[in-house]
């Protein structure tokens, strides 16, 4: 009789390991078997979300919880940490996986060979950045996850899509190389990897050593901050998400967040309480990528760079959240983060959706109206003289149920009331006005994001008004396939506006325990005197 | 051989950088196997330059890294050197992808 309690500890590696067994399953199937392989990306999916649920509440209760899968006592060894925040950022990876995977299942699994082993692979690397107790282990992850973007990027093929990966790839290996740099640097300086440890040495780093270590966090930001697609290191992100197939960039939305993550991790565990340095830094290139990222999808001409920016723009927000190191700012941005990300993915997919209405009888003009056919301006253009005879007409509930979903995108995208990215913009700027140090700071921070978000609401309107008040039109082709995930996604959203309380709750213990990183030192270095002994 | 490996190391990072930086695909993937060299190089010296150490434990050697070598650079050295292997090779097939479907080498895909 197996004791299922007994078993729970293991199933911190769950998410980890049901990718990769899956996806190697899968790439051994024959090609024809497409529907299996299929059904088997899913149900992995939906066993990753459960377990990652599962390993919330677990979290939840008892604080950060240490996995030994080598069994060698930390701080030597591969250890996986599993606390509130490396939970909320599984469920949230699990659940856009399977949206994605649910999506693409109705037609984009196909346009290339290995959609679902990468999918799984990407869920793999996600998962494994999540837990990684260690910032080896953390680049190694990493890899995982860029490797298996590269593929869902080139999925379907075609030469924008090439051209796209090109520079994705070549701007991701050199971060890399930063990356490893960064990393070995700290290890040069403390002599350990193991994230713990670190935060218990690097207060000690000699006077004369601190120059080493900040060139060292310095690399490893920077590297953080292509991940998290921060301006000036973020020119890649809109021509490779615009070109992947829909459901990829869906996932990727995610991607940046590991960037978001990675800073999160390594500032609050290096230097609790922070040096002025590292918050105006944050906040700075946070302001300053948020701002440009309105500013672009002011200028985007088509939907998937509009989505592109958007995800830009909440990056930025989230980065000059973090700059105030304060517990409450931080617990309201892991609400703000969890809800800009299921935007992101619910907006990249719904995009898809406009985008193949549009297109089924559209030129290039109805794609880029103000431009001429070479994408440039329009000499005298007056937009003022196009009018018609309003007529009533019956409205398709398909083009109703399109239309709604735009609108939501809209309000979570603008964060206007009542939905969740309202909740998340509200709880980060009210905290950050009651937050200790300069009120200019916080003033600013105010200022931009609802800036920001005025700004993206005009764009979004903007393009909701060219798509959706356009004249006849056929109803749009909607599969049953692709409208669930889409409706989860925006579910999931208003869902996190109900459960609001619960949810801030939940952040804010994870925000707490981040804020005071002694308590997750203590945990992974009390394992390792646990095992040693 | 501290100042050897020191030139070395920005030898390889600079030709790496700049030929990241030029217009053609293989300059482009020379530079980024340069520079990969370049930090595989640096991960190498980061446990401290040593002759003549090993870095395994035997029995009539005092078990003190005055007497080793460390041995994690250069678990992490070989990790990342297949990494970058690997990245390399699947960079290079999106090259010939990208070659092949721009007709043209320029990392744009047009002139």
């Amino acid at each position: 009789m197996i004791d299922a309690l007994a078993l729970l500890p293991h199933l911190a590696i769950a998410p980890i390991a049901v990718p990769m067994v899956t996806a190697a399953i899968m790439a051994l199937l024959p090609e024809p078997w497409h529907r299996l392989r299929l059904a088997l990306n899913v149900a992995s999916m939906g066993l990753v979300l459960a377990i990652a649920a599962a390993l919330a509440a677990w979290a939840h209760a008892r604080g950060a919880v240490v996995y030994v899968p080598g069994g060698w006592p930390p701080p030597f060894g591969i250890a996986l940490v599993l606390d509130r925040l490396s939970a909320l950022m599984l469920v949230l990876s699990a659940f856009v996986g399977l949206c994605a995977v649910v999506f693409a299942a109705a037609r984009w699994s196909r346009a290339g060979v290995h959609f679902n082993p990468l999918a799984q692979l990407q869920l793999m690397g996600l998962s494994g950045a999540f837990l990684a107790g260690d910032v080896f282990n953390l680049f190694v992850f990493f890899e995982i996850l860029l490797a298996a973007s590269y593929g869902l990027l080139l999925h379907g093929s075609g030469r924008p899509r090439v051209g796209a990966g090109v520079h994705y790839i070549a701007v991701n290996l050199a971060a890399s190389s930063l990356f490893l740099l960064g990393t070995s640097m700290l290890y040069g300086l403390t002599g350990t990897l193991n994230l713990a440890d670190l935060a218990t040495r690097v207060p000690h780093v000699l006077p004369a050593d601190r120059g080493v270590l900040h060139a060292a966090v310095a690399l490893l930001a920077l590297a953080f901050f292509v991940k998290a697609a921060m301006w000036p290191v973020n020119l890649w992100l809109v021509p490779a998400y615009g070109a992947a197939t829909p459901p990829a960039a869906a996932f990727f939305a995610l991607l940046t967040k590991v960037g978001v993550y990675a800073l999160l991790r390594c500032s609050t565990l290096f230097f609790t309480p922070a040096p002025a340095a590292v918050n105006d830094t944050l906040l700075l290139f946070g302001l300053v990528t948020a701002a440009l990222a309105a500013a672009g999808m002011l200028a985007s001409q088509r939907l998937a760079p509009l989505a592109a920016f958007s995800l830009i723009s909440s990056s930025g927000t989230l980065v000059a959240a973090l700059g105030f190191g304060d517990a409450q700012v931080t617990a309201g941005a892991l609400v703000y983060l969890t809800s800009s990300t299921l935007t992101a993915s619910a907006f990249f997919l719904l995009i898809d959706l406009v985008d193949r209405w549009r297109n089924s009888n559209a030129t290039l003009e109805d794609e880029a109206p103000f431009l001429s056919a070479s994408l440039v301006a329009d000499e005298g253009l007056n937009l003022d003289d196009e009018q018609q005879v309003l007529i009533a007409r019956p409205f398709p509930a398909k083009t109703a149920f399109l239309g709604l979903c735009f609108l939501a995108c809209a309000v979570l995208a603008a964060g206007l009331p009542p939905l969740s990215g309202f909740v998340g913009k509200l709880a980060m700027l009210s905290a950050s006005l009651a937050a200790p140090g300069e009120p200019a700071r916080a003033w600013l921070f105010l200022g931009v994001s609802l800036g920001v978000g005025l700004l993206a609401l005009v764009a979004v309107v903007r393009a909701g008004i060219r798509h959706f008040w356009a004249a006849d039109r056929a109803p749009p082709a909607l599969r049953f396939a692709e409208g669930v995930p889409l409706l989860a996604l925006l579910l999931a959203c208003a869902t996190l506006t109900v459960l609001a309380g619960p949810a801030l709750a939940y952040t804010r213990a994870a925000a707490q325990a981040l804020h005071s990183p002694g308590g997750y030192a203590a945990a992974v270095l009390g394992r390792g005197r646990e095992l040693g002994r | 051989m501290e100042l050897v490996l020191a030139v070395a190391i920005g030898v390889l990072g600079g030709s790496g950088v700049w030929l990241l930086l030029r217009p053609r695909t293989f300059q482009v993937i020379m530079g980024l196997s340069l520079l990969s060299y370049a930090v595989n190089l640096f991960i190498f010296s980061t446990g401290s330059l040593a002759i003549d150490r090993e870095p395994i434990l035997s029995d009539d050697v005092p078990p003190t890294l005055e007497h080793y070598a460390d041995p994690t650079p250069q678990a992490l050295v070989l990790t990342a050197i297949v990494i970058g292997f690997a990245m390399t090779a699947l960079f290079l097939v999106v090259l010939l992808g990208s070659r092949g479907l721009a007709h043209t080498d320029h990392v744009d895909g047009a002139e």
